[in-house]
């Protein structure tokens, strides 16, 4: 594939691979598991041909530290994984936003708990959202709708990490992996000016050694410190970025909200409930950490029920309650285990919660 | 003559290792090679958890602390983006052969080039003297307080000889630094394991035996006398693969 403009048709998993490999990825490392296995396959060849390096490690553990070690030297890198992979990374994901490297983890979401099956859900929002590994941290936790936002998010992961110094997560699923849309492949364009990498190890040529760690014994505050800092770059990004769709809000009655594929259906059947004179809308958070906690302010005020459509057995729902701070019922349409909503069902639902 | 001095690679600081340790001859001997072959400014150390984990107080130079055993993947990734950096990990054998298992056999098997130091002292030391994969059979831990038993634990993994039979790996050889013959040895080991990744070869691994008195519950003395009567059985020294 060229490196020029062209409208493609594109794999999910393919889509997100060619937007890290043009916003300048240069290692990528990974284990095969369903439905994400498209991400090792293309970057297998990919990344080489763009001067970057892909390894096929023995496990999602090793994976994820090689990613660490690939961070340290200041290349901009990605592993992928789905559900039960993305656990095995949780002790690396830790150490990787302790020692605030950046680096870009995709979650194709499969179904859940355990081994669960290979059909697509969103059951891992707690553990991308809430922490997942031990230790207080976050990520920046992106959720893509459509392919095209896919291909653009990607892209701005990388920037977000390098900027904030933070593991980014892309959060999909089985479905936007697996699904197939013509994608514009646009030119990367950078949110951020670049600043220097001063914390990267390449020798210490000219300068004195730099030591990236996460043990902090002594003294006794110095993990307190470390703590801290870590609070203030949490509010700083929360303050800085929050990235939300706000879809035909102003009047409406009931607020539908569902990210990633979810809120796709959940925008036809809005679309469907306006032409049969419900007055519906729909938030859409696109970041899920930091959580867009001000539309639903907002809608709260207006609004008199919300309904929170989710392919799990209910966890952003609990994040919407508290941004709507208890002032409206919020109900819930979903469960996991690779339970798919259709467009009708979702109307249906939606009358069904409709304010009398 | 030798002059006696610190070498460059190692800051002028006291360690936290227990008298009659050999922590502290294996990482000046690895401080001796580096300063020797040019390679402090050009050099990114791995730590390990373990004893080792505060390496990065005493070696001058880029060092990345790991998570447990996850040394050589770290290394692997720092490597593959920088290969024209000396790349070493320092691990300890609850690090490299029980929790880092697959990461060490992966490691060795795709050919990665780097060092591997790796300190066999057959017990946990940092977490206070709990069975290691190289605790040998009989031997009294706090976990195995009956000694380790062959149908119970499992015999002692021997390192050496369970990656020799990997195509990827370079290089392997068991050293000691329980005497002044075996320390010289060592010296040269870790410096052949050095000049190997200079010369793009391929994975080069020296297993270091060494002393740990406070959780063999032993003198300085007597765990040399350990090292030398019990361990050497258990572990031959020698070299296991040159290529």
């Amino acid at each position: 594939m060229s490196t020029q403009t062209a409208k493609i048709l594109m794999k999910g998993n393919e889509v997100m691979c060619e937007a890290a490999v043009r916003a300048g990825c240069k290692f990528f490392a990974g284990y095969p598991i369903t439905p994400q296995n498209e991400v090792p396959e293309y970057l297998s060849w990919r990344l080489p041909q763009a001067g970057g390096v892909f390894v096929q490690a023995e496990s999602e553990i090793a994976a994820i530290n090689m990613i660490f070690g690939a961070a340290a030297t200041g290349f901009r890198c990605m592993t992928s994984s789905s559900s039960p992979g993305i656990s095995l990374k949780q002790e690396g994901i830790s150490y990787i936003a302790a020692a605030e490297l950046p680096c870009v983890i995709a979650n194709v979401q499969r179904g859940g708990p355990g081994l669960g099956n290979i059909r697509a859900a969103q059951s891992d929002y707690f553990q991308a959202v809430k922490g997942g590994g031990h230790g207080d941290y976050h990520l920046i936790v992106l959720a893509p709708s459509t392919l095209t936002e896919l291909y653009a998010l990607t892209m701005n992961a990388f920037d977000y990490a390098d900027h904030y110094r933070n593991p980014v997560m892309i959060l999909m699923d089985g479905i936007l992996g697996q699904m197939v849309e013509p994608i514009v492949t646009e030119e990367y364009r950078p949110l951020f000016e670049p600043t220097e990498k001063d914390y990267i190890l390449d020798g210490c040529k000219g300068r004195k050694p730099r030591i990236i760690k996460t043990l902090h014994l002594q003294p006794a505050e110095a993990l307190v410190e470390v703590n801290r800092r870590l609070v203030a770059k949490y509010k700083r990004i929360s303050s800085e970025l929050k990235l939300c769709e706000d879809f035909q809000t102003d009047d409406a009655r009931l607020i539908v909200s569902a990210y990633g594929i979810t809120a796709q259906v959940s925008k036809g059947a809005v679309l469907q409930a306006r032409s049969k004179g419900l007055k519906v809308g729909l938030i859409r958070p696109i970041t899920l950490w930091p959580f867009p906690e001000a539309p639903f302010v907002k809608a709260a005020k207006t609004a008199e029920k919300f309904l929170v459509v989710e392919m799990s057995n209910g966890q952003m729902i609990e994040d919407v309650r508290l941004a709507e701070q208890c002032l409206r019922p919020v109900e819930f349409f979903g469960v996991g285990g690779g339970w798919y909503p259709t467009t009708d069902e979702v109307l249906d639902a939606i009358e069904k919660s409709y304010p009398a | 003559m030798t002059q006696f001095k610190r070498p460059d690679a190692l800051y002028d600081a006291p360690t936290h290792y227990c008298p009659g340790c050999g922590h502290g001859i294996a990482q000046r001997l690895v401080g001796e090679v580096i300063d020797e072959l040019g390679l402090r400014e050009r050099t990114v150390a791995t730590a390990p958890v373990g004893c080792a984990v505060l390496m990065y107080d005493y070696f001058n130079c880029d060092v990345i602390e790991c998570p447990h055993g996850r040394s050589p993947a770290v290394a692997t990734g720092i490597k593959r983006m920088r290969p024209d950096r000396v790349v070493f990990t320092y691990q300890g054998d609850g690090d490299l052969a029980a929790i880092g298992t697959a990461e060490t056999i992966h490691t060795a098997n795709r050919g990665e080039n780097l060092t591997v130091i790796f300190v066999n002292n057959a017990i946990y030391g940092m977490t206070g003297g709990q069975m290691a994969p190289t605790t040998i059979l009989g031997q009294t831990t706090t976990t195995t307080p009956g000694g380790r038993g062959r149908n119970r634990e499992g015999g002692p993994i021997r390192v050496c000889e369970l990656l020799s039979s990997l195509d990827g790996v370079c290089y392997l050889e068991r050293v000691s630094v329980s005497s002044p013959k075996d320390v010289g040895q060592a010296r040269k080991a870790i410096r052949k394991a050095f000049t190997n990744q200079l010369e793009e070869k391929g994975f080069s691994l020296v297993e270091v035996l060494s002393m740990c008195p406070t959780d063999w519950k032993l003198s300085p003395a007597q765990s040399v006398e350990f090292v030398e009567t019990q361990m050497k059985k258990v572990f031959p020294l020698g070299v296991y693969k040159d290529r």
